[in-house]
C-alpha cells in the first residue's frame, strides 16, 4: 500500500502548484518547477540503471546534452516540430549509448565510473568544438519545439505541462519496466551478478538495455532543458552535471525512482535558496549534500516510506 | 553405465608457474553422484569454475551431453543445462526466497525477457518455485527476504534454485560447508534425494558426508586427480591416504 502513496502525493503536488496563489512569484516559482521536474525526469532515468542495474554512470549528462543538441543543429536547419526532435533526441542517444555501453559494461566498479566519465567528456569537448552552433559559447535558439505545429513549449504553463506529462509517463514506464521480468533480473544482477550467470541471464544484455532505455529517457530531458533555457550549451553535457544527477539519485535514494524526482527538486531548490545568501553557496550545498548523505539512509524517499510506516503501526 | 551427462577432458589451468588444474579428466554421469575431494589447495575450487565457466581453462574441453561447452560464457552454459552452488552462498538477498527460486523457473522457460507484465505474482513462474520449495522445506519461508535467511536455509535456497532450472548437470561447491550439525543432516538427506535426478559433481570437506552420498570419488591432489572410483576403493587407496597425510577418511 505504502509504495504508490509518496509518489502519489508528489505528482498531486505538481499538477496542482500552478494553480496556487502565489501572485507576483508565481512565474518564478512555475520555473524553478520546471526545471526541477525536467532535471528530475533526467534523474529518474538514471535511477533506472543505477537502483536498477547497480550502474554508476557518471556520464549520464551526455544524454542530457544529445537531447540538447538534437534540438539545437534541428533547430538551424529550420526543422522545429516534436515529429522530428523527438526521434532525433532519441535515435542520437540510443546511437551514442550502444557502442558507448557495450564498451564500458565491459569493466566494473571503478573503471565503469571512468569509462563513462570519459565518455561524457569527449561528448562535451565535441559540442563544444561545434562551430556552427556558438562553439563554447552554446547555441540560441530560434524557436521553441513545437509538438503537431503548435507552439505550446513556448508558454511557461505549456512548458510545464508537458514536462509533468512526460514525467509522469516516464515515472509509470520505469516502474511497470523495474516490476517486468527484464526488471526483475536487472535487480538481480544488481544483487548478485554470478548468480544470475549461473541461472542464464546475461548481465551484459540486461545492463545494455537498461543503458539504452536510460540514456533515451535522459534524452528527452535534455530536449525540455534546452526548450526551457532557449539555448543549449556544452555545460548540459559536463561532468559536473553528470555529478549533480549522481547526487540528486542518491540523496532521493536509490532505486525508488520518485526519490530521484525529490531529489532533483530539493537540488534546485537548495542552489537557489544557498545562491541568494551568499555567491560561495556551494560552501554550504557541499557539507550539506555530505550530511545528507551520512545521515539519510535511503535518501528523501526513505523519510517518506518511514512516515507512512509509522501511520501505518 | 549410461553416456557421461558431464565429461572433462585433460582440463588444465595455469595462474603463472602454478598449474592448479592438471589434465583433469572425469565423467559424472545421470542419475549418480560424483564427489571430488582432496585436500585445501588441491584445486578443487578452480575446477568448479572452469567445469561453470567463470575462469576459462588453458588446455581441456568441457563436454555437456556431448557438446562442447569450453568457449561458452557461464550463461550459456547455464542454458544447457548446467546449474551450480557457490562455495559462498549466493542467493539475492533483497528479493524473497520465492523470487529468487521464480527467476530461475523464469529462465529454465526461456521467458528471461518481458518489460510489460509484472514478474512477481506470475503463476507461470511461482506455481512451479513453490513446488521446489515445499520440496526443500522451505514452503513457510517463501515470502521472507533471502538476506534474512539463516546459513542453512541460504544453502537450500541455492539448491532450490538449482533444481528448479531442472538441469542434467548439477555442480555443489562444498554445499555443507558453514552448516551445524542438524543443517547438515538435513541438506544430506536433500542430497541423496537427488540420486535418479541430475548429474552431481559435488565438491564437499565432509568426508562423512561424502562417502554417505557418493556413488563416485575422484581425489584431487596438487590439480591432479590421483585417485577415481566406487568409495571403498578410494578409502583404502594409498595414493589418497598419503596425500591426505594421515587424515582419517
Amino acid at each position: 500500500m505504502r509504495g504508490w502513496v509518496l509518489p502519489a502525493a508528489i505528482f498531486a503536488a505538481l499538477a496542482v502548484l500552478p494553480f496556487l496563489p502565489l501572485g507576483a512569484q508565481s512565474g518564478f516559482v512555475m520555473l524553478l518547477a520546471t526545471r526541477a521536474m525536467i532535471l528530475g525526469l533526467a534523474a529518474l532515468s538514471l535511477d533506472l540503471m543505477l537502483g536498477g542495474g547497480g550502474l554508476v554512470s557518471f556520464g549520464h549528462a551526455a544524454f542530457l546534452g544529445l537531447g540538447a543538441y538534437a534540438v539545437a543543429m534541428l533547430d538551424a536547419a529550420g526543422m522545429n516540430d516534436a515529429l522530428y526532435v523527438v526521434p532525433a533526441a532519441l535515435g542520437a542517444a540510443v546511437a551514442f549509448a550502444l557502442p558507448t555501453g557495450a564498451i564500458a559494461l565491459r569493466t566494473r566498479g571503478v573503471n565503469y565510473i571512468m569509462i563513462t566519465l570519459a565518455f561524457a567528456q569527449m561528448l562535451f569537448f565535441a559540442f563544444g568544438s561545434l562551430a556552427d552552433y556558438g562553439g563554447d559559447d552554446g547555441y540560441t535558439l530560434n524557436a521553441h519545439t513545437t509538438i503537431g505545429g503548435v507552439r505550446l513549449l513556448a508558454h511557461p504553463g505549456g512548458l510545464y505541462a508537458a514536462t509533468l506529462l512526460l514525467l509522469l509517463l516516464a515515472y509509470a514506464l520505469c516502474r511497470v519496466l523495474l516490476a517486468s521480468r527484464f526488471g526483475r533480473a536487472l535487480r538481480g544482477v544488481r544483487q548478485n551478478r554470478a548468480r544470475m550467470q549461473a541461472l542464464g541471464y546475461d548481465p551484459f544484455a540486461l545492463q545494455l538495455a537498461a543503458t539504452l532505455i536510460g540514456g533515451a529517457l535522459c534524452a528527452l530531458a535534455g530536449v525540455l532543458l534546452v526548450n526551457q533555457a532557449e539555448f543549449a550549451s556544452p555545460a548540459y553535457a559536463s561532468w559536473q552535471r553528470s555529478g549533480d544527477l549522481l547526487m540528486m539519485v542518491i540523496l532521493g535514494g536509490v532505486g525508488s525512482l520518485h526519490g530521484a524526482i525529490l531529489g532533483a527538486a530539493a537540488v534546485v531548490a537548495l542552489e537557489e535558496a544557498l545562491s541568494r545568501v551568499t555567491e560561495h553557496w556551494p560552501l554550504i550545498y557541499g557539507p550539506l549534500l555530505v550530511l545528507a548523505v551520512i545521515f539519510l539512509r535511503g535518501g528523501l524517499a526513505g523519510i517518506g516510506a518511514g512516515i507512512g510506516k509509522r501511520r501505518d503501526a | 553405465m549410461p553416456d557421461p551427462a558431464l565429461s572433462l577432458r585433460g582440463l588444465v589451468k595455469r595462474y603463472g608457474a602454478l598449474t592448479v588444474t592438471d589434465h583433469v579428466s572425469l565423467d559424472a554421469a545421470p542419475g549418480a553422484i560424483h564427489a571430488v575431494i582432496g585436500p585445501n589447495g588441491a584445486g578443487k575450487t578452480t575446477l568448479m569454475q572452469l567445469v561453470s565457466g567463470f575462469v576459462a581453462p588453458d588446455a581441456g574441453a568441457v563436454l555437456l551431453n556431448g557438446r562442447d561447452v569450453t568457449r561458452l560464457k557461464p550463461h550459456r552454459r547455464a542454458r544447457q543445462g548446467l546449474a551450480r552452488s557457490f562455495q559462498l552462498t549466493a542467493v539475492l538477498p533483497e528479493m524473497s526466497v520465492r523470487e529468487n527460486v521464480a527467476l530461475a523457473v523464469q529462465s529454465r522457460l526461456g521467458l528471461r525477457w518481458g518489460f510489460l507484465r509484472r514478474a512477481a505474482g506470475d503463476a507461470r513462474f511461482d506455481a512451479p518455485a513453490d513446488q521446489v520449495l515445499a520440496r526443500l522445506g522451505l514452503a513457510d519461508r517463501a515470502d521472507v527476504p533471502a538476506a534474512r535467511l539463516s546459513h542453512g536455509e541460504r544453502r537450500q535456497l541455492e539448491l532450490a534454485m538449482a533444481l528448479a532450472l531442472d538441469p542434467a548437470v548439477l555442480l555443489l561447491d562444498e554445499p555443507l560447508a558453514g552448516a551445524g550439525p542438524e543443517e547438515t543432516a538435513r541438506l544430506v538427506s536433500l542430497l541423496s534425494g537427488l540420486r535418479g535426478g541430475p548429474a552431481v559433481l559435488l565438491i564437499e570437506h565432509d568426508m562423512a558426508a561424502v562417502f554417505a552420498l557418493a556413488d563416485t570419488i575422484s581425489v584431487l591432489d596438487q590439480g591432479r586427480v590421483i585417485a577415481s572410483g566406487p568409495p571403498e576403493a578410494i578409502r583404502d587407496d594409498p595414493a589418497v591416504q598419503a596425500a591426505y597425510l594421515g587424515e582419517s577418511l
